[in-house]
């Protein structure tokens, strides 16, 4: 289940030479042409798509979609809403994790498996689910009516379904980890007189810190991309309820394609520089596993 | 100090942060989820059903569970192949190309959405080619099972990658010994080993493409009993002001994602069973 010393060595030894083991020449080139035929098509394909009619009419076009005050608006509200969201999960991934694999307690299986539950909600029932709660027709709606407070169609609707589709994954980033790291690091500090922030602190979060960053990007990422829930919940009010996935429906529907695909490219740059960082700590937290098991059988 | 004796904790916090957790999985997770359980309570079973089960909703089921299911199959066979071909060949830009499988992970849902429209449009990179031999893809089903596979896509290569890494090369020697040949050894001795492996990225990525939107509205076309996917309907009856009909739907599609995390969680069980043994 969670990566050991054991894996990472064998990754690296993925060719063996002794030719009898592999398929013969011929259909080693063919299976590899095929498996990248099938990559370029579905996944490189449309991302130079995305750069390429973003550019298509010219950088002055461009540069001027993204400074345009809408596509500014989207920008911040984007920003904000992973600047609350991703803090909330991360504290509740840190608090989450340290309970799970901390402690011993009854229905702890199911703990995890209601932990990882969003990820199987579509993000369409996502978003309705806030709509029932906080809409006019919801549970909370004439109440919040009635106080002038609007969650439903307003920014702290959007914010709430990107907590509940970004909820799992800093949680299963750290859970497998810290489980297997077990407790005796934290119990040996709790013994050399540390308290427990201390240890927490100075012992538990420096060996988590690589996979920690792993959820922490890839909760980022799916904060300032999701399209599906916050568009419910949005009720897309220009330059005041639009993330920039939004903003792209927006100009896309509006046959502004110039524009869409400009504001589509700032998404997609976001997307490579998340993929990027995800196998610099994935590399940092193999090497880390590396070492610790180095250490502890020099 | 008696206290974390009585409970056998030596580590503190356990009661504030098993509380912090149960506090917050509620209020985000679980009262919002039961609002939509209780929302359809309020209707009679003949509603419900009438309501799941009407021409246009069972269309749209036909739709979304056909193409997901034609989608999933495509990335079980490419996907197999790329997680083959990743773990045991070598090529230069592997790791590149490696990094890249998770692209439909961190691309927007929207972002694919346009850009698969884009280019399989009449006039885009893929459609000018297409269409001219009388392949339709935008605005068709065809167009649906294109962005299920592109965000479904990582799911069989990254389930099945450590599986093959985990193969010992001992038990491929042991079966060439025997007097197999490599045909017989993948049949016999290393499909076996996939196949749980295989299964799970399929249900993954089938469970995933079921309840997709944002990469498919732009270009299904969405027409009503032809090429309108269940998420879809959902937002179009919230936007007719029909809770209760899109609520009732949002039911069956929930019910129906829980089932295949069920499936799932019993597949990784019996992968993991595969992988000790």
């Amino acid at each position: 289940m969670t990566m050991t010393a054991h894996d990472v060595n064998r990754r690296g030894s993925v060719r063996d030479p002794k030719r009898d083991l592999t398929e013969p020449a011929p259909v080693r080139w063919l299976l590899t042409a095929v498996s990248l035929s099938f990559l370029g098509l579905f996944i490189v394909l449309p991302l130079a798509a995305v750069f390429s009619q973003a550019l298509e009419k010219g950088t002055a076009l461009y540069w001027e979609a993204l400074r345009e005050q809408d596509a500014l608006d989207a920008i911040r509200l984007t920003l904000w809403t992973a600047a609350v969201s991703v803090p909330l999960n991360m504290i509740f991934g840190l608090a989450a994790a340290w309970a799970v694999t901390k402690f011993r307690f009854r229905g702890k299986n199911l703990l995890i498996t209601l932990i990882d539950l969003p990820f199987s909600v579509s993000p369409v029932i996502s978003g309705l689910i806030f709509v029932l709660l906080f809409g006019l027709q919801g549970w909370m709606g004439e109440w919040l009516d009635a106080s002038g407070i609007r969650i439903i169609f307003a920014v702290p609707g959007i914010v709430l379904a990107t907590v509940f589709v970004t909820f799992p994954f800093v949680a299963r980033q750290l859970i497998p980890l810290m489980e297997a790291q077990g407790r005796d690091e934290e119990e040996a500090a709790l013994v050399l007189g540390a308290g427990g922030l201390q240890t927490f602190l100075k012992v538990t979060l420096p060996n988590v810190r690589w996979a920690l960053l792993y959820g922490v990007i890839l909760c980022n990422a799916r904060a300032m991309g999701e399209f599906g829930a916050v568009s419910v919940v949005s009720g897309h009010i220009r330059g005041a309820t639009n993330t920039i996935p939004l903003h792209v429906e927006i100009l896309y529907n509006e046959y502004n394609f110039t524009a869409a695909f400009a504001v589509a490219s700032l998404l997609a740059l976001l997307a490579l520089v998340t993929l990027a960082l995800k196998s610099f700590f994935e590399w940092k937290l193999r090497e880390q596993l590396l070492r610790g098991n180095s250490e502890a059988h020099p | 100090m008696t206290r974390t004796r009585r409970r056998h904790h030596v580590l503190p916090g356990f009661g504030p942060t098993l509380g912090y957790t149960l506090f917050y999985l509620s209020l985000i997770v679980l009262i919002p989820l039961a609002a939509l359980v209780f929302h359809t309570s309020g209707m009679t079973w003949g509603e419900f059903a009438s309501s799941v089960t009407s021409p246009r909703v069972a269309a749209s089921y036909r739709v979304t569970f056909g193409s997901a299911l034609a989608a999933a199959l495509i990335n079980a066979v490419f996907g197999t192949l790329t997680a083959w071909v990743l773990v045991r060949y070598r090529f230069p830009g592997k790791r590149v190309v490696d990094a890249l499988v998770d692209l439909p992970f961190a691309l927007p849902t929207a972002v694919v959405g346009i850009t698969l429209a884009t280019v399989y449009s009449a006039n885009g990179w893929m459609g000018s080619l297409l269409e001219p031999r009388g392949i339709r893809v935008a605005f068709t089903q065809a167009g649906i099972v294109i962005a299920m596979t592109v965000i479904g896509l990582p799911f069989v290569v990254r389930t099945l990658q450590p599986v093959i890494e985990d193969i010992e090369r001992e038990t491929e020697e042991a079966a060439l010994c025997l007097g197999a040949d490599r045909w017989q050894t993948i049949r016999h001795v290393l499909l076996p080993v996939m196949i749980p492996s295989i299964l799970t990225g399929f249900a993954l990525a089938f469970a995933r493409a079921v309840g997709e939107y944002g990469s498919i509205i732009f270009i299904a076309g969405n027409m009503p009993m032809v090429s309108e996917i269940t998420s879809l309907l959902i937002i179009t009856k919230l936007e007719q002001y029909d809770y209760r009909g899109a609520t009732a739907i949002a039911l069956v599609m929930l019910i129906a994602s829980f089932v295949l995390l069920l499936a799932i969680n019993v597949l990784q069980r019996w992968s993991r069973r595969l992988a000790e043994a």
